[in-house]
C-alpha cells in the first residue's frame, strides 16, 4: 500500500490551495460573516480561473465533459477546498462547479437532454426530495409521499422537509410511494418540474447552519407525466441509496478542511497568545488539546482516504464511507470546539470563523444520515443485512 | 407561525430608541405604510440592529416606520422576507437592489 500522494496530486492540490488562499480567503474577509454567495462579478472571474484549471464541473464524468479526476484525489481537492469560513457548506462559494443531481447521467436520453444538459449548461437547477416530516433516515420506511397512477399520468400528494435549493429549482427529483408495500421496493424518483400546478415551497426552514438553507414543499395534486420516472417503477429506493452512500465521502472530506484550517489557525495563535506571563503553547492543557486535535484529524483523513480508495477500486465501500463520515464529522466538531476554547473570547465571536463552523459542523453529525445510523450501517456490514 | 414579518410598526426616532445592538432582520416602510426596504443587521454591522437602521433611515428620508425582528439567523430570515414580498407584491420593495433569489409560495 502506497501512502505516498503522487507527483499529480501533490500539483493539484498546491494549485486548490493557492486558489483558496490567495482568491477565496481575501474576498471573504470582505463579506459577512454568515455570507453563502460572493459578489457575481467576483464568481464570474473566480469560475473562469477554475475552468482555465481544468477543474470545473469537478464531479461531472469525462464522458459528459467533465475533468477526468479520481476518487482519492477528488477527496483530496474537497478537504482543501472546504478550509475557509463558508466552506463547510459553500467550498469556494460553488466556484469550481457541480455536477448537478448524478443520477441524471443514469437517466434516458429525453430526460438528460431536458433536465442533465441544461443543468451541466449551468440553466437549470435541481433539488434533491428525499426527506419528509415523518423522517429522513430511513427513507424506505418515512416516505408518505404517495404518487397514484392516472391514465399517462401519475398524481403525486405529500411534502417534503430539509430540501435545500427548491426554491431555486427548476426541477427536483421526488421520492414517493408507489405501492403498497411499505419498503424500499414500493418507492419511484420522478423528476419533477417546479413549475407543475401543486408544487409549492412551503417557507425556509431557519437552522444553525449560515448556508444553503432547507425549505419544505409540499405537492397537491401534482401530475408528473411517466415519461418522468427516472430509473424502474418501485425501484427509486436504490437511487437514493446510492446517492446517501457517495454523499458521505465529500461530506467528510469538507469536515476534515474546516478542521485542519482550524488547526492551523490555533498553532499560529498560541504561541503569540500570553497568560500570566507565559505563551498559551507552553502550558500542557493546551498542548494536549493540539496532539487530540491532529490525532482527530489524521484519523478522519486517512479513514476517508480509504472510503474513496475503495470506491475508486470499484470495491463495495458502505462500510467504509459509514466509518468516514461518522468519525470525520464527529471528530471535526471536537477539533473546532478545541480551539474556540484556546481562543477564548475570540473564538465565539463573529469575527473569527469558529463560531460558524461550531453551528454548521453540529449539523454534519445530523446531514446525511445521523451517526448513530451510520453506526447501523456499520454493524449491518459487520453482521449482515438480517439486522433490522 | 406566520413567515411574514407581523411585528407593530414604529415611528422611526422611537424605534432608534428602542433597538439594541442584536443582529436581526428590519423593514422600514414610508408613511402610508408601502414598505420601502429590507435589511438585515449581520455579524459585521457597528451596533447591530440599532447602527444599521439609525443609518438606514438618514439614507431614506421619506421611511417613517420601522419593525424588526432580533433573529441570529438573520441571512436566510432576509431572503425569507424578500421571497415573501415578492410572492405578495409581484416585486422586491422599491429601494432593495435587484437580486437573484428563490421562489416561494407560503400557505396563506
Amino acid at each position: 500500500m502506497n501512502l505516498q500522494l503522487t507527483e499529480e496530486q501533490e500539483l493539484v492540490i498546491a494549485m486548490v490551495r493557492r486558489f483558496v488562499r490567495d482568491e477565496i480567503l481575501p474576498l471573504e474577509l470582505a463579506l459577512d460573516p454568515d455570507a453563502e454567495e460572493l459578489d457575481p462579478e467576483d464568481n464570474a472571474r473566480l469560475v473562469a480561473m477554475t475552468k482555465e484549471m481544468g477543474l470545473y464541473g469537478l464531479d461531472i464524468p469525462p464522458e459528459f465533459g467533465g475533468p477526468d479526476i479520481d476518487l482519492v484525489t477528488r477527496t483530496l481537492m474537497a478537504v482543501e477546498m472546504a478550509q475557509h469560513r463558508a466552506g463547510l457548506y459553500v467550498p469556494c462559494y460553488g466556484t469550481f462547479g457541480g455536477a448537478g443531481l448524478a443520477q441524471l447521467f443514469e437517466a434516458t436520453p429525453e430526460q438528460q437532454e431536458k433536465y442533465l444538459f441544461p443543468t451541466l449548461r449551468g440553466e437549470k437547477r435541481g433539488f434533491f426530495g428525499l426527506s419528509e416530516p415523518s423522517g429522513g433516515s430511513d427513507p424506505a420506511r418515512a416516505i408518505q409521499t404517495k404518487a397514484v397512477r392516472d391514465g399517462d399520468d401519475w398524481v403525486i400528494n405529500g411534502g417534503k422537509l430539509w430540501i435545500s435549493g427548491a426554491d431555486k429549482a427548476q426541477y427536483g427529483l421526488v421520492f414517493a410511494r408507489t405501492a403498497n408495500d411499505k419498503g424500499r421496493d414500493g418507492v419511484t424518483c420522478f423528476i419533477v418540474d417546479t413549475d407543475t400546478p401543486g408544487f409549492s415551497v412551503r417557507r425556509i426552514v431557519h437552522t444553525l447552519r449560515s448556508a444553503r438553507y432547507a425549505t419544505e414543499l409540499s405537492f397537491e395534486d401534482m401530475r408528473v407525466p411517466a415519461s418522468n420516472i427516472l430509473g424502474e417503477l418501485n425501484k427509486g429506493f436504490a437511487i437514493a441509496n446510492d446517492r446517501l452512500t457517495k454523499q458521505r465521502i465529500p461530506y467528510a472530506a469538507g469536515c476534515i478542511g474546516v478542521a485542519i484550517k482550524a488547526q492551523e489557525m490555533a498553532l499560529e495563535y498560541v504561541p503569540q497568545r500570553e497568560t500570566f506571563g507565559a505563551p498559551l503553547s507552553s502550558r500542557q492543557s493546551i498542548q494536549w488539546m493540539l496532539v487530540d486535535n491532529e490525532i482527530d484529524i489524521k484519523q478522519s483523513l486517512w479513514l476517508t482516504l480509504e472510503a474513496a480508495a475503495k470506491a475508486e477500486r470499484g470495491e463495495p465501500f458502505r462500510k467504509e464511507a459509514a466509518i468516514a463520515k461518522l468519525v470525520a464529522t464527529e471528530a471535526g466538531g471536537r477539533v473546532v470546539d478545541r480551539c474556540m476554547q484556546m481562543f477564548g473570547g475570540l473564538g465565539v465571536a463573529k469575527d473569527l470563523p469558529f463560531e460558524r463552523w461550531y453551528r454548521e459542523m453540529r449539523i454534519r453529525r445530523i446531514g446525511e444520515g445521523p451517526s448513530e445510523v451510520q453506526r447501523h450501517v456499520i454493524a449491518r456490514e459487520l453482521l449482515g443485512s438480517s439486522l433490522r | 407561525m406566520s413567515i411574514r414579518l407581523e411585528k407593530d410598526w414604529v415611528a422611526g426616532e422611537d424605534a432608534v430608541q428602542r433597538l439594541a445592538g442584536n443582529l436581526g432582520v428590519y423593514q422600514l416602510a414610508n408613511a402610508q405604510g408601502q414598505i420601502l426596504f429590507i435589511g438585515y443587521a449581520g455579524g459585521n454591522s457597528a451596533f447591530g440592529l440599532k447602527g444599521v437602521v439609525r443609518q438606514a433611515l438618514e439614507d431614506q428620508a421619506d421611511a417613517a416606520w420601522v419593525r424588526w425582528e432580533v433573529n441570529t439567523a438573520y441571512m436566510s430570515r432576509y431572503k425569507e422576507l424578500l421571497m415573501i414580498h415578492e410572492h405578495d407584491h409581484g416585486v422586491l420593495p422599491p429601494r432593495n437592489t435587484p437580486m437573484a433569489l428563490g421562489k416561494l409560495r407560503p400557505a396563506g
